[in-house]
């Protein structure tokens, strides 16, 4: 924030932080209110939709429909009505006081009346060693991305929930042999999508192990698990490491001003998107870690705007 | 599109004459049909091709009728940008970047000495 000019920066009713179906669902609604929004995308534009597949639990694509799709239709519906979406990451903000400042990219300086935080989640890594050096080399966070790459070959995911459970299965598409890498000796996934994996002929579980690191040069070769002390070291040859430990809200830009709970999640005042800010409204998954859908989220989203828009209409009263 | 100038599509066939043996500095955006990010990415690729004609080469290569170059350069996972000069890799991205980033990176090789 410091050494950014904020004389003669471009000045917003609204800018909205993120478009997952959070982002960008509030970004229709304010946009139809005639409030311009401005909407910066941020480094995952579309969010954690943009890594699946089929969608078929939002209501009103009976057929189902690709997670990319559904939202490059979230986007022109918020365009159509003249919603301003711009690449970029906003990079730090300054609730301090009002008009709020917001940088983008380390240098674009924003003012805003009212900020819709809609930052989303994203996966959560092991925290290797050699973890971020072989991402797009054999370790990832996407097996619905990735796993094509992994013909005939041996992967292993790490993991215990449903999102596990359901990337081992697509895996087994493509690899000749899944391995499931679980700290305890039982996963808290649902009971039909255990079944399926203890049922699968192609996938080994590896009970009370934990991965200490990942090697290979140039792609990965194998990984290094152990038991949960971290005794009992061995080497597991194998292709990929697929990582699905859940995921972590993207709200660090905010810790300084902005109430959150323990994992980072942004608290809300009850049946509200308010933050501990006035005119600072949080929607989506920064915000809620017991639902994370795109419907929840799409609706905070229509919440979050309405809110920004009677608060608006309350400083203007 | 504004302009006429497009990005190349690379094959296994045409990698060796395409890319590594070109005199302008590379970007290979390695893509599929079924990746969600790829399709974020590009529009990026094609405005890149416009605006840096003449001084970086933008290709794109389809990893499903082309895994062996991939396999080569140990990619398994897309979007990969990989930016060649002089037939080396000289930089990487994974995943989708902002267009900023890759211009400067583009610009920053063309100005280098061969």
């Amino acid at each position: 924030m410091q050494g950014i000019d904020f004389n003669g920066a471009e000045h917003r009713k609204v800018t909205i932080i993120g478009t997952g179906p959070a982002g960008l669902t509030a970004a229709i609604y304010s946009a139809r209110a005639n409030l311009s929004p401005l909407v910066i995308q941020g480094p995952e534009p579309g969010g954690q939709l943009i890594t699946t597949t089929d969608v078929e639990n939002y209501p009103g694509f009976p057929d189902g429909i690709m997670g990319p799709e559904m939202m490059q239709k979230f986007e022109a519906q918020a365009s159509r009505f003249g919603a301003d979406l711009r690449w970029g990451t906003v990079t730090s903000v300054d609730f301090s006081k009002r008009p709020f400042k917001l940088v983008v990219d380390e240098e674009t300086p924003v003012l805003s009346d009212t900020v819709i935080i809609s930052t989303g989640a994203s996966a959560r890594y092991l925290g290797l060693k050699n973890e971020a050096r072989l991402l797009g080399h054999g370790v990832s966070a996407c097996a619905t991305c990735d796993g094509a790459f992994f013909r005939e070959q041996k992967v292993a995911i790490v993991g215990g929930g449903d999102t596990a459970m359901e990337e081992a299965l697509f895996l087994t598409r493509f690899a000749s042999k899944v391995y499931v890498i679980h700290r305890r000796d039982a996963f808290r996934a649902s009971q039909i999508m255990q079944d399926r994996v203890l049922a699968h002929d192609k996938i080994e579980v590896l009970w009370n192990t934990q991965v200490v690191d990942v090697h290979g040069d140039k792609v990965v070769t194998g990984i290094e698990l152990a038991d949960p002390e971290g005794n009992n070291k061995r080497t597991l040859p194998v292709d990929g490491l697929f990582v699905a430990i859940g995921h972590k809200p993207n709200t660090d830009i905010f810790a300084s001003s902005i109430d959150r709970d323990e994992t980072g999640y942004i608290v809300t005042k009850p049946d509200s998107t308010y933050t501990n800010i006035e005119g600072v409204f949080a929607c989506g998954d920064a915000q809620d870690h017991v639902y994370r859908q795109a419907i929840t989220a799409a609706g905070t989203g229509c919440m979050a705007a309405i809110d920004a828009e009677r608060w608006l209409a309350d400083q203007e009263g | 599109m504004a302009g006429d100038a497009k990005y190349v599509t690379v094959t296994d066939a045409n990698f060796d004459a395409e890319v590594l043996k070109s005199d302008l500095p590379v970007l290979v955006d390695f893509w599929a049909t079924w990746c969600g990010p790829c399709r974020i990415i590009a529009p990026v690729i094609e405005e890149l091709a416009v605006e840096l004609n003449g001084v970086a080469k933008i290709t794109k290569m389809d990893v499903d009728h082309n895994p062996q170059t991939a396999m080569n350069f140990g990619i398994r996972s897309i979007p990969t940008l990989l930016f060649f000069k002089n037939g080396t890799v000289v930089d990487q991205l994974v995943g989708v970047a902002p267009k900023k980033v890759l211009l400067s990176k583009l610009e920053a090789l063309a100005k280098q000495p061969a």
